[in-house]
């Protein structure tokens, strides 16, 4: 049996351990959706962490950096500083007016069916493209570092979604937030081992690691060119190059605070407080990974070369070489698993944000109006809800093959986020005005303006040369109508704007009405959930 | 006037309310600003943003690194001011329960 497979089962069997032992403390809404309430903030502060931290982070900034130098970095700069977003204007305002769902701070003071049913499907939405892109990365990546163990990608989108099934349905919260738990410490190791060995790499002389990444040489379009990656401007290039670095930034900045399963975390502590300290430590993990990224990356560059990468796997696969060359076997099994459990981290807490969301938002109040049937009724279907969003997710990731091109899917989630989410719980926290009407005019609007720029922009559209795989091609095969890749730049916007006319063309009395006691809650925490 | 009213339209929540929106505001105003401030120069002035400053570091790199620092930096900050907050609002519950408003919480 190959070392990365026995650490691969090492990960599996402790996260079962865990799944066990909270399988027996998840009973009852408050204990499966939000772990009782009882988490620590400094425990928060790691699984929110390991909820946010994901392939796309630790593999694909790397492999970014490795590949296009100074760029990729502009991702790990915008992934920290979303979280005063966050911490200024989301965390505790959140975690007092709410219960288990981003929806229900809207619900305060809107009318519940309506805005309920259009944020289930905006959370739903932002959740699955989020899973299909890791799911399908876990499986090319988990057959790549099995290779020769005799698992396809198959078998690894399999594997991994069974795992988080397991995870989610048998326990819950609890479960989750541990394996997210596990999932940071490990990565957060892994990424400080693989720095130090970098810089020792270059006598612990920042100088030198910077020196080498001026001068990378590789291939580009059948050439070996020599490129500085200290500058900008590989990867975003004219003539659309700034907008759509703009247009990232505010995805990140603004979708953040609006992703569901970031914000679903708060609801996770016992009070506001605590809510923010966790995103305050969570903040520290988080900027510390995102600054080792440039080790990983230009050590990558530098020590393994892209060249040598690309032969071995791809861009992805940048991190894993990199152990390899530094320190043998053994660190690149290691590495490999780290990164097998940041995949398992992060999709768990899709899965349960999903179903928490479909469970709580539509099945209870859209369609039962609030009351349950017969007690338990709500986890019940959550339960079956994960089950059935990781079945799918499954056969969806299986379906489109490992060579899919699925990249585009994060920054879409994000996109969404930031478009339909953010401008509406804004809006219901902090302007009196705000009515139902708004809030569906944005949730639709940021939605649909989202998923519509990307069908029409190059991750969708474009004309691939005959050298592109048949499974990698884009979907349309005709010039892109919307130049950049990321929608965010009109979509935000939209969302934003959207939410404001809605409003301004109604009036709703009970709405503002309602405002103080949304105020006061939100601000000084009366009335809002108790842990236990 | 109901007793979440009540508490709303109060002078010492009223001044909290305040306080916090001008700090919460400032930090957010500044953050934003700094943030957007890497992009824009990077994809309209790549050329100054690649001079060297120090070694090789340029002033790409070093401003994209000092944006880790000012996350963190108003962040502390805002922990600060959040402590000062929740000693305001401790006696704003305060104050609500001795004159008998509950805010009709559950």
């Amino acid at each position: 049996m190959s070392l990365p497979l026995l650490m691969f089962l090492a990960f599996i069997a402790a996260t079962l351990g865990i799944t066990y032992w909270a399988a027996g403390r998840s009973s009852g809404e408050k204990a499966f959706f939000a772990a009782g309430r009882r988490i620590t903030g400094w425990q928060n502060g790691l699984a929110i962490s390991g909820d946010y931290m994901s392939a796309a982070s630790f593999l694909g900034i790397a492999g970014l950096i490795a590949f296009y130098g100074y760029d990729g970095f502009m991702y790990s700069v915008g992934f920290l500083v979303a979280y005063l977003t966050v911490l200024l204007v989301v965390a505790e305002p959140l975690r007092n007016s709410g219960k288990y769902t981003m929806a229900d701070v809207l619900a305060y003071r809107l009318q519940e069916r309506p805005v309920r049913a259009w944020a289930a499907l905006s959370t739903l939405t932002v959740s699955t493209f989020y899973m299909i892109a890791q799911m399908v990365g876990a499986g090319a990546l988990v057959s790549l570092l099995l290779a020769g163990s005799g698992i396809g990608y198959t078998a690894a989108v399999t594997g991994v979604g069974v795992l988080m099934i397991v995870y989610v349905v048998f326990g819950g919260m609890l479960a989750t937030t541990w394996v997210q738990i596990v999932k940071a410490v490990l990565l957060m190791s892994g990424t400080f081992l693989l720095s130090v060995l970098v810089l020792a790499h270059f006598g612990f002389d920042l100088g030198e690691l910077f020196k080498a990444a001026t001068n990378i040489t590789l291939q580009s379009d059948g050439a070996a060119v020599t490129r500085n990656f200290m500058e900008p401007g590989h990867y975003y290039k004219p003539p659309y190059g700034a907008l759509d670095l703009i247009s990232l930034g505010m995805a990140l900045i603004f979708g953040t605070a609006g992703l569901p399963h970031i914000l679903i975390r708060f609801y996770t502590v016992p009070d506001a407080k605590t809510a923010r300290v966790s995103v305050f430590w969570a903040m520290l993990l988080i900027g510390a990974f995102y600054i080792m990224t440039t080790f990983l990356g230009f050590g990558a560059a530098t020590i393994v070369g892209p060249d040598q990468i690309t032969a071995n796997g791809g861009t992805n696969m940048s991190a894993p070489l990199l152990a390899q060359a530094l320190a043998g076997d053994v660190f690149f099994a290691f590495i490999s698993a780290v990164a097998f459990a940041t995949i398992l981290a992060v999709v768990a807490g899709l899965t349960i944000s999903a179903s928490t969301s479909f469970a709580h938002d539509f099945y209870s109040n859209v369609l039962h109006h609030g009351s349950e049937r017969r007690p338990g009724d709500e986890v019940r279907v959550a339960r079956w809800t994960a089950f059935v969003v990781g079945a799918v997710s499954i056969l969806i990731a299986i379906g489109l093959g490992p060579n899919a091109n699925v990249a585009f899917l994060v920054g879409l989630a994000f996109a969404v986020a930031a478009s339909a989410n953010l401008p509406v719980i804004l809006f219901s926290l902090y302007w009196k005005r705000f009515t139902t009407r708004g809030a569906v005019c944005g949730l639709a609007a940021g939605l649909l303006s989202s998923v519509g720029l990307i069908l029409v922009s190059p991750s969708f559209m474009g004309i691939d040369g005959p050298e592109v795989a048949e499974s990698a091609r884009r979907m349309i095969q005709a010039q892109a109508l919307y130049p950049l890749k990321n929608p965010g730049i009109v979509s935000i916007p939209l969302g934003f704007l959207a939410a404001v006319i809605g409003s301004l063309l109604s009036r709703e009395p009970s709405a503002e009405h309602k405002y103080y006691e949304l105020s006061v809650r939100a601000n000084t925490g009366l009335g809002a959930e108790k842990a236990g | 006037m109901s007793a979440w009213h009540q508490i709303y339209s109060s002078a010492p929540f009223r001044r909290m309310i305040q306080q916090k929106k001008r700090a919460v505001c400032a930090m957010t105003v500044f953050f934003i600003a700094y943030y957007f401030a890497l992009p824009l120069l990077v994809g309209y002035r790549p050329g100054l943003m690649s001079r060297p400053v120090w070694g090789e570091a340029n002033w790409a790199y070093l401003f994209a690194f000092s944006q880790f620092l000012m996350a963190w930096a108003i962040a502390f900050i805002y922990m600060r001011f959040a402590s000062r907050f929740d000693k305001m609002a401790d006696n704003i519950l305060a104050d609500a329960a001795k004159s008998g408003l509950d805010g009709g919480g559950e």
